[in-house]
């Protein structure tokens, strides 16, 4: 190691954070991820967060894990290590490190890096790796696995973890075995003989993680229509939602093939466009099958008059958005929660729909297969809400649980033994007084209970009306469905403090994760929040009565214009000074110390200092 | 609105093999133009579904929007329709057909839904092969927003209001051929002997097939493009009077010899000329059809008949390995892998 520290270097067990910087397209994503899944397997919490450029080879890309013996998930900001096998970018990623980090670079070329102020570790990656492999290819992606190898006595990641990575990870490819462990020893070696060891930071095996697993949210979506009955499957591939598809297909691809036949039992189609994908998946509900689709932003924007249509001729439909930085093109491959409004309202008229907002991959899976359930019972289109972070990155979570008693629910659908029982069936007929009528599907009755679907204003038969008494009545019973609909959605979460006359705390999503360790950072200082997560849209009693018993309440949000804010102000009359907005939308995951540091300063009247 | 026949069923009545009479295949009273040709269609569809013993309640009908997509209103009362958006009727039908294959797919869509706003879904659905009989009730022209010309339209035409149409027609059926329709034909609303036929081969052909129906718009689109005199307009005075009136027609029939040409009369004395396939023309080869489009099209003549037809095609449901049961009728226990499974899985994860 050169250039003494001139300042304390940093100590810390099991809590840091380590940046890898690489170029996309090198390999670097599976080394990386290994890395981080050997922390995980000595039971130690990790949040790992890819940011990638919106590129296929050659632009920086960089693999950050935030390790928090706390279990704090959020992203923490600041590095504490770099791994910086990126020349281009050397100059940004030596200088976000925090004082007294470590950097660990590939010393093949020398670089000084005027830092005084950081351990610099220096180890010749290609050289070593040029010395024992021929080939080219090997070469350069063995690098990756020789920096993990280093790693391991560096920080002391248990070497057995690693080796049985690797073996997992080559199974069916037993030949790749050998090189990788050869890379991993190529890297730990060179720090045994030349470098000192281990670093002030280091970690070390804790039992924190018994019942959790390691899954990205589209995993656990995919997985979740797998588990919820989706036999089909339409998408057209849009970062950061396609992954969703993929994981549908993988799980169904072995889960789902008849074992007598051989055949599918399900269908994944790859659509020409959004419209299509969303068109095909309505079809597919209107004829009885769970069918989804996937996307982002954009393809809300391009599927915004079918929604409408599923709507007003009450077809059932799950759509997943995986929301991405907006708007426009904006920034695909970072996140932001800003659809909010554009899927609670999406499509001209008066049209409101029913939103889930998963905080983490545990809940996509559960509300995944719960939104065909929802979509089915109140026959309308159900979103379920993920953005990036949630969606392209791996979470500690809960692991999964199914209730094998649980049944699907299909909804008010009439068979042909209804239909005998019947004089008069009409598709639109509010038989129970709940805004939910009787369908039928297509082939179900010689001669009853055919009907025309239609996007055009239709009276209680199904039939073409320009009656504007009929149409305000339809428009008017489907107000009365969405009220059923706040009470068949997940509730929201409420944790109350001790203290009484405390502010409030709404929030939703992926801000989960830095909220729960915003809020020990604020009681640390004295301030004590009621919190709210909002887990679905209508929003039910619950919400209504947190929002009328709090005073002063935060909306935090991954937005610019504090969209579930407005949502909250629209649909409750909810006064504006009330509800004070506290966004963060540069794309990044949201920070605790950001919302601790505002909420404290607001309370408070005086600044936080952390 | 909706209108529904009295249901008058007199004893004589021609019944087919399931007992039921013409009149159990219609549907609701059509509210289009008096003349138009897209009733004429409708009537040759009831025909068909009535000779080849459909039972209506297995059958699905799906349109987009305008004047053509309406038509499904307007037979077999006892089907599921679905009206659905502009142009997007293909998706549609392809979730449906995915869904369950056992019915029959019926697509009826204009000119103006499917080579303009929805060319992109119409190329798709043939493409993947969808079983489907889609009708294409083609007019050259927008009805319901009043005579814009539509993207079949010839060059040479005029609309209503005397204004020249500036770009080329798109031609459906060559489309469709080199996109990968395996039944291709084309006919015109006026000649039932011809299209009856077709329309049954269609339905009994299994993968995407075209019926590319020319059906003049009388209302719109009824005018002799070659003149815009004076005389037109006397003569045709309940049209122009008012921009949105619609003058009262007959039903355009004509009846012609196999293998010839002939031009047909409509109403206001514009001409269609029509050519019926040659008895030697092998309707299986993709390239000699395509060349027969071609040279006809270019002689300024309409051939209709079976232009194309491919019986080796694999449907999109065999493409994808569906089952022959169709997902709409598995069940829970076929569909989810259970606790045992996820807790497999949750260990794969940890």
């Amino acid at each position: 190691m050169e250039n003494p520290v001139k300042v304390d270097a940093i100590n810390s067990l099991n809590d840091f954070v380590i940046k890898f910087a690489n170029v996309n397209g090198t390999g670097s994503a599976s080394a990386n991820q290994m890395f981080a899944k050997s922390i995980f397997r000595m039971g130690i919490p990790i949040s790992p967060k890819n940011i990638f450029p919106s590129n296929i080879q050659g632009l920086p890309t960089w693999f950050e894990v935030r390790v928090n013996n706390k279990g704090y998930l959020g992203s923490r900001g600041g590095v504490d290590i770099a791994v910086a096998m990126n020349p281009q970018t050397y100059s940004q990623d030596v200088e976000e490190i925090s004082e007294g980090g470590y950097l660990l670079y590939d010393s093949t070329w020398k670089r000084n890096f005027n830092r005084d102020d950081i351990t610099i570790i220096e180890i010749p990656l290609t050289q070593l790796c040029v010395d024992s492999f021929t080939n080219a290819k090997q070469r350069a992606l063995f690098k990756n696995i020789a920096y993990v190898g280093a790693l391991s006595p560096l920080l002391e990641i248990e070497y057995e973890v690693l080796e049985k990575l690797i073996s997992e990870q080559f199974v069916n490819k037993p030949a790749l075995i050998e090189p990788n462990i050869k890379a991993l020893n190529i890297g730990r070696d060179y720090v045994l003989k030349n470098l000192p060891y281990p670093l002030g930071i280091n970690v070390k095996r804790e039992d924190k993680l018994k019942d959790k697993i390691l899954v990205s949210g589209n995993d656990a979506c995919g997985l979740g229509a797998v588990y919820g009955g989706a036999t089909f499957c339409s998408w057209y591939p849009i970062t950061p939602s396609t992954s969703v598809a993929e994981g549908f297909e993988k799980y169904a691809s072995k889960y789902r093939v008849d074992s007598q036949t051989g055949k599918n039992n399900y269908i994944s189609l790859q659509a020409e466009d959004e419209l299509a994908a969303v068109g095909m998946a309505i079809g597919a509900n209107w004829n009885g099958a769970r069918g989804f689709t996937a996307t982002s932003g954009p393809g809300i924007s391009l599927m915004s008059e079918f929604l409408g249509l599923a709507y007003f001729a009450e077809v059932p439909l799950v759509l997943f958005n995986i929301q991405r930085g907006g708007p426009s093109t904006g920034m695909p491959t970072r996140t932001q929660q800003s659809d909010i409004l554009s899927c609670a309202y999406a499509s001209h008229g008066d049209t409101k729909h029913v939103l889930l907002f998963p905080e983490d991959p545990q809940e996509c899976f559960e509300f995944s297969a719960e939104a065909f359930n929802l979509a089915e019972r109140l026959q309308t289109p159900v979103f379920v809400i993920s953005d990036l972070d949630i969606g392209m990155n791996d979470w500690v979570t809960d692991k999964f649980e199914w209730d094998d008693e649980q049944k699907y629910d299909r909804g008010k659908v009439l068979k042909a033994e209804d239909l005998d029982q019947m004089d008069n069936f009409g598709r639109y007929l509010d038989i129970d007084d709940d805004g939910i009528c009787y369908r039928t599907y297509p082939g179900t009755h010689p001669e009853k209970g055919a009907f025309f679907t239609r996007g055009t204003s239709h009276d209680e038969y199904a039939r073409y009306t320009e009656n504007g008494d009929i149409n305000e009545q339809t428009l008017t019973r489907l107000v009365k469905k969405f009220r059923t609909a706040s009470e068949l959605v997940p509730n929201p979460i409420i944790n109350l403090s001790e203290k009484q006359g405390s502010s409030g705390v709404i929030f939703y999503g992926s801000t989960s994760a830095a909220m729960y360790e915003a809020k020990d950072i604020l009681i640390e200082n004295n301030i004590d929040v009621d919190l709210m997560r909002i887990r679905s849209f209508p929003f039910n009693l619950d919400v209504w009565e947190f929002i009328e018993n709090h005073d002063l309440i935060y909306v935090i949000e991954q937005n610019r214009d504090s969209q579930m804010r407005t949502l909250i102000m629209a649909e409750g009359g909810i006064s504006a000074e009330k509800l004070r907005s506290l966004v963060w939308f540069n794309g990044d995951p949201i920070q605790a110390k950001f919302i601790a540091k505002k909420i404290y300063e607001r309370e408070s009247q005086q600044a936080l200092i952390t | 609105m909706s209108y529904f026949k009295p249901i008058n069923k007199h004893p004589n009545l021609e019944k087919n093999k399931l007992g039921l009479t013409r009149r159990d295949y219609e549907g609701g009273v059509s509210t289009l133009c008096a003349g138009c040709g897209h009733d004429s269609i409708s009537a040759c569809i009831i025909e068909a579904c009535f000779r080849l013993n459909i039972e209506a309640y297995k059958v699905a009908k799906l349109s987009g929007i305008g004047c053509s997509s309406k038509a499904p209103a307007y037979f077999l009362n006892a089907s599921h329709g679905f009206n659905s958006v502009h142009g997007r009727m293909p998706s549609i039908a392809t979730g449906a057909n995915c869904a369950n294959e056992d019915l029959l797919y019926l697509g009826v869509s204009g000119d103006g839904d499917s080579a303009s706003i929805g060319i992109g879904q119409f190329i798709h659905a043939i493409r993947r092969q969808v079983n489907m009989v889609y009708f294409v009730e083609n007019n050259g022209t927008y009805g319901l927003t009043k005579g814009q010309f539509s993207a079949t339209n010839d060059l040479e035409s005029k609309n209503k209001y005397g204004e020249d149409n500036l770009f080329p027609p798109i031609d459906l059926t060559s489309m469709a051929i080199q996109m990968g329709a395996s039944y291709v034909a084309r006919s015109f609303s006026g000649d039932r002997d011809q299209l009856v036929p077709l329309i049954m081969g269609a339905i009994q052909h299994k993968g995407f097939a075209l019926l590319d129906i020319i059906s003049p718009c009388v209302t719109f689109n009824n005018h002799d493009s070659s003149t815009k005199s004076y005389d037109y307009i006397r003569n045709h005075n309940e049209a122009m009077g008012k921009t949105d009136f619609v003058p009262l027609g007959e039903e355009i029939k004509t009846n012609y010899d196999d293998g010839s040409s002939v031009e047909v009369k409509l109403h206001d004395g514009s001409r269609l000329s029509l050519e019926k396939t040659d008895h030697n023309f092998d309707p299986t080869d993709a390239g000699n059809s395509l060349e027969l489009i071609r040279e006809k099209n270019k002689e300024g003549k309409i051939i209709t008949g079976l232009l194309y037809v491919d019986n080796k095609c694999k449907p999109l449901t065999e493409i994808m390995d569906l089952p022959d049961k169709p997902l709409n009728t598995l069940e829970q226990d076929e569909l989810c892998p259970g606790s045992e499974v996820l807790d497999e899985i949750n260990k794969g994860l940890s």
